[in-house]
C-alpha cells in the first residue's frame, strides 16, 4: 500500500459519466439487510443491532458489524448517513450529546462497552479518536502529546514521558518538524501538522483501537499521503476504523469497506470487492457517482 | 417569469447602491454622535467633580507658637492617664492670645478662639504623646484652621470678595494679618486621608470609609468568586438539562434584576435579626453584596464557559479525561479571563452600592478606622451620601473629593480587569 504515488493521493471524486441520460438510482430504496461480510472470526470490536437516536429521530438503524484485530475498516457513504454517529458509539463520545441514545450490543474484546458498570475513562484510553477538524489543546506541543500519559499515569518518570512523547511524534511523522520547538503552542502548527499532532496525542496512550473521523479532510495531498502511510504502519499494532469521503483513500488504506446509507449499513466487503464488484445497487450507484 | 438581462440586473443594483451608501453613512454618523455624547457627559461630570473637589486636598492651617506649660495643661508628667484630661485647648488659647495681645473681652476672645479647628488640641496631644520631652517647652506647629476660615480663605482667590458666612469683620482682619505674615497658609490636607468621619469638616477624612469599603469588598470577593464560579461550573458542565435547571436559570436571571435595596432588607432580616451578626459591620455588608453580585458572576462565568470551543472538550474527553479533568485542565483556563472580567464588574458594582448597606446600618457615623470585618464601619458611597447631606459648606468639596477617591478606585479596578484579561488570554 506504500507504493502509491503523490498523484494518486488526490481527493477528487471519480469522474462522472458524461452521458446526460445516465441511469439514476432512487436513494429511497429500502435497505433491509446488510450484504457482504459484516462479521469476522477474530473480531476486536463486535457490534450487533445498533440503533442510535437523536431525540426522536433515528440516525443509525439496526447496524451489525465486526472490526477485526489489526484490521483497517473504512466507512464510506453520503453526507449525513450516520458514519460519524456510528464511529462515536464505539468510544461512547455520543454520551456527551444531549438527547443521544444508543441501543444494541457493543463489545471490545468480548467485554461490553455500554453498561452501568463500564467506566468511560479507561475505555477511551483503549479506544482513541482522531477528529475531523484538528483540535490540539491550546498548550505546548509537548503538553499535547504528554497529556494522555499524564492523566492515565502511564509514565512514572520524566524521562519516560519524554520518551513516550518522542516516540509518538516520530510515529506520527512529526518529530523532525517539531523537535526543536516542543514548548511552542500546538495550535501554531499548520493544519496538517496539527492533525498529525492529534494522531501522536492519540497513540501516546497506546490505544488498542483508533477511530478516525475524516482525518484528512482538511489536508493537502502530501499531508494526506503521510497520514495514509502512518495508518498503514499503525495497522501492525492497532485496530483502525476510518471514516472517509475519499474513495481512493478507502481503497488505499483499508482491508474492508463498509458502505452506509441513510442510517443503514448497506454493504460490507473486502475493499477490493466493494470498489470493483459491488453487490448492492446503492453501493454501486455511490461509487460510480450515479445518485439522482 | 421573465429572465433579466445582465444589464437590467446591473442597473437595478446601481439604483439601490446610492440608498445603501446613504444608510451606511447615516448609521456611522449616529454612532459617532452617540459616542461623542457619552464622552461629553463624562468630561462634564469629571470636570465638575474635580473643580469642586480638588479644594478638599488642601486645608488652611494656622502657625502657632505653643508652650506646653504644665500649669496650663494641669499635668505634672506625661502618661496615658494625664494625657486624657490634660487641657490642650488652654494651650492653644494661650498661644492665640499671645499672637493677638490686643484682644480683650469675652465675645472678642471667643471669635479669636474660633479661628482654629476644635480638633487642633488633639494634634498637640499626639505630639506630646510622641515626644514627652516637649512638656514645659515651646514649639511652632501648624494647626488646622476652622472650616469657616478655610472656606473664606479658599473663596478669596476666585472672586475677590470671598464667601463670608459666619466670619465677622474682626476675624477677617485677623485672617488678613495672618495671611500677610505667612502664618496662615493652605497646606496639603493629610487629615483627609488619615482621619475618619467628623462633625468638623476640617477634621473629617475618608480613611474609615476607605478601609470599610476594602474590608467589605474583600468579604464579597472571598465569598462570591468561589461560590459563583462553582455554581457556574456545576450548572454549565454537570447539571442535567431539565425543568429544575431551567427554573434555577430563570431565577438567577431574575435575581440579577432585583433592586439592591431588597437584598439589604433580606440581609437585615437574615444576617442581623436571625443570625444576630453585628450591625454596621463589613462582614454583613459583604454578605449582602455577595447576594447581590452572585447572579452577575454566575451569568458571566457561564457565558465564559459556554464560549470555550466544544472541540477542546471533545479532544480532552476523547483522550479519556474525566469530567473534572476536562473542566479543570482545559475549560477553566480558557474561561478564566471572562470569569475574572465578570467578577470585577460585579465588584465594581458592589463598590458603588449604597442602598442595601443603609438597610444594615452601615450609614452610622463612624469616626474610628475599622480594624476587622466585625467592627462598625461605613463605606465610600455611604460616606459620600452622608457628607452630601451635611449643611457645612466645607463638606461640599469633601463630597466631591470622596467621589474622586471612589472613581479612582473604580478606574484602578477596571484597569486591572483589562490588564488581567490581557495577561491571561492565551493567544494560542
Ligand atoms: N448532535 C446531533 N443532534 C441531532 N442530530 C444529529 C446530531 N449529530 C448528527 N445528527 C444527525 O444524524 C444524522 C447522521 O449524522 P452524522 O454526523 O453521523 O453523519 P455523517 O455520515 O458523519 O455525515 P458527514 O459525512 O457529513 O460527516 C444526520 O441526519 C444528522 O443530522
Ligand atoms: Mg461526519
Amino acid at each position: 500500500m506504500n507504493t502509491m504515488t503523490l498523484d494518486a493521493a488526490g481527493q477528487t471524486a471519480p469522474a462522472q459519466p458524461e452521458s446526460v441520460e445516465k441511469a439514476t438510482v432512487d436513494t429511497d430504496t429500502r435497505v433491509t439487510e446488510t450484504v457482504g461480510q459484516p462479521f469476522c472470526d477474530d473480531a476486536k470490536l463486535r457490534m450487533r443491532g445498533i440503533n442510535v437516536f437523536y431525540g426522536e429521530t433515528q440516525a443509525i438503524n439496526d447496524v451489525s458489524l465486526d472490526i477485526g484485530r489489526n484490521e483497517v475498516v473504512a466507512m464510506i457513504g453520503p453526507s449525513g448517513c450516520g458514519k460519524s454517529t456510528f464511529l462515536r458509539c464505539i468510544n461512547r463520545m455520543n454520551d456527551t450529546i444531549e438527547g443521544c441514545r444508543v441501543e444494541g450490543d457493543l463489545t471490545l474484546d468480548d467485554e461490553p462497552i455500554y453498561g452501568p458498570r463500564v467506566d468511560v475513562v479507561p475505555l477511551r484510553a483503549r479506544v482513541g479518536m482522531v477528529f475531523q477538524k484538528p483540535n490540539p489543546f491550546p498548550k505546548s506541543i509537548y503538553e499535547n502529546v504528554a497529556y494522555g500519559p499524564k492523566i492515565h499515569g502511564i509514565a512514572s518518570r520524566r524521562a519516560e514521558l519524554d520518551e513516550i512523547v518522542e516516540n509518538s511524534l516520530r510515529r506520527a511523522g512529526l518529530w523532525n518538524e517539531v523537535k526543536d520547538r516542543l514548548d511552542q503552542p500546538g495550535t501554531g502548527l499548520s493544519g496538517g501538522q496539527q492533525q498529525r499532532l492529534c494522531i501522536a496525542r492519540a497513540i501516546a496512550v497506546s490505544p488498542e483501537v483508533i477511530l478516525m473521523d475524516e482525518p484528512c479532510s482538511a489536508l493537502d495531498p502530501i499531508a494526506t499521503a503521510r497520514i495514509e502511510e502512518l495508518i498503514d504502519e499503525l495497522r501492525e499494532n492497532y485496530t483502525i476504523a476510518i471514516v472517509t469521503h475519499s474513495m481512493q483513500q478507502a481503497a488505499r488504506v483499508s482491508q474492508r469497506t463498509a458502505y452506509f446509507h441513510l442510517g443503514h449499513l448497506v454493504e460490507v466487503n473486502d475493499t477490493e470487492t466493494v470498489f470493483t464488484n459491488p453487490q448492492h445497487e446503492l453501493t454501486e450507484a455511490y461509487i460510480t457517482g450515479r445518485f439522482g | 417569469m421573465t429572465d433579466l438581462t445582465q444589464e437590467q440586473v446591473r442597473e437595478r443594483i446601481e439604483r439601490r447602491l446610492a440608498g445603501r451608501h446613504r444608510v451606511e453613512k447615516t448609521f456611522r454618523g449616529l454612532g459617532i454622535a452617540s459616542i461623542a455624547f457619552g464622552i461629553l457627559a463624562v468630561v462634564i461630570l469629571f470636570s465638575d467633580i474635580i473643580a469642586k473637589g480638588s479644594g478638599a486636598f488642601v486645608q488652611s492651617a494656622v502657625q502657632l507658637e505653643v508652650h506646653y506649660d504644665p500649669a496650663v495643661l494641669g499635668i505634672e508628667q506625661v502618661d496615658e492617664e494625664s494625657l486624657t484630661w490634660a487641657n490642650f485647648t488652654g494651650v492653644i488659647r494661650e498661644a492665640l492670645r499671645e499672637r493677638f495681645p490686643e484682644v480683650s473681652g469675652r465675645s472678642e476672645k471667643r471669635e479669636l478662639y474660633s479661628l482654629v479647628s476644635t480638633g487642633a488640641p488633639f494634634k498637640l496631644r499626639n505630639r506630646l504623646q510622641a515626644d514627652p520631652e516637649l512638656l514645659g517647652r515651646s514649639e511652632t506647629v501648624w494647626v488646622a484652621a476652622d472650616d469657616d476660615v478655610d472656606t473664606f480663605v479658599k473663596s478669596l482667590s476666585d472672586s475677590g470678595g470671598g464667601f463670608r458666612g459666619r466670619t465677622s469683620d474682626r476675624m477677617i482682619r485677623w485672617i488678613d494679618q495672618l495671611l500677610a505674615s505667612g502664618e496662615l497658609k493652605k497646606r496639603f490636607n493629610s487629615n483627609f486621608f488619615t482621619n475618619g468621619d467628623s462633625r468638623e469638616p476640617e477634621q473629617a477624612g475618608i480613611r474609615a470609609a476607605l478601609v470599610g469599603s476594602l474590608l467589605t469588598l474583600l468579604v464579597t470577593l472571598a465569598l462570591s468568586f468561589p461560590i459563583g464560579v462553582a455554581a457556574a461550573i456545576y450548572l454549565e458542565e454537570y447539571a442535567p438539562r431539565n425543568r429544575w435547571t431551567d427554573l434555577i436559570e430563570v431565577n438567577i436571571n431574575n435575581l440579577a434584576a432585583v433592586p439592591s435595596i431588597v437584598f439589604g432588607l433580606l440581609g437585615l432580616a437574615i444576617f442581623i435579626n436571625f443570625f444576630e451578626l453585628p450591625r454596621s459591620a463589613p462582614l454583613v455588608g459583604g454578605l449582602v453584596l455577595t447576594l447581590m453580585t452572585l447572579p452577575t458572576i454566575i451569568i458571566s462565568s457561564r457565558a465564559a464557559l459556554k464560549s470555550v470551543p466544544p472541540s477542546i472538550r471533545e479532544a480532552a474527553m476523547g483522550m479519556g479525561a474525566s469530567r473534572m479533568q476536562v473542566v479543570f485542565h482545559h475549560v477553566l483556563p480558557l474561561a478564566m479571563p471572562g470569569m475574572l472580567t465578570g467578577t470585577i464588574i460585579g465588584m465594581a458594582q458592589a463598590l458603588g452600592e449604597t442602598a442595601p448597606l443603609l438597610m444594615i446600618g452601615m450609614v452610622a457615623f463612624i469616626v474610628d478606622v475599622p480594624g476587622g470585618v466585625t467592627d462598625p464601619a461605613t463605606v465610600l458611597p455611604v460616606q459620600i451620601f452622608l457628607w452630601a447631606d451635611s449643611p457645612e459648606r466645607a463638606f461640599v468639596e469633601r463630597t466631591s473629593a470622596a467621589i474622586m477617591v471612589l472613581l479612582s478606585f473604580l478606574i484602578v479596578m477596571n484597569t486591572s480587569a483589562v490588564w488581567l484579561r490581557k495577561k491571561l488570554e492565551r493567544r494560542w
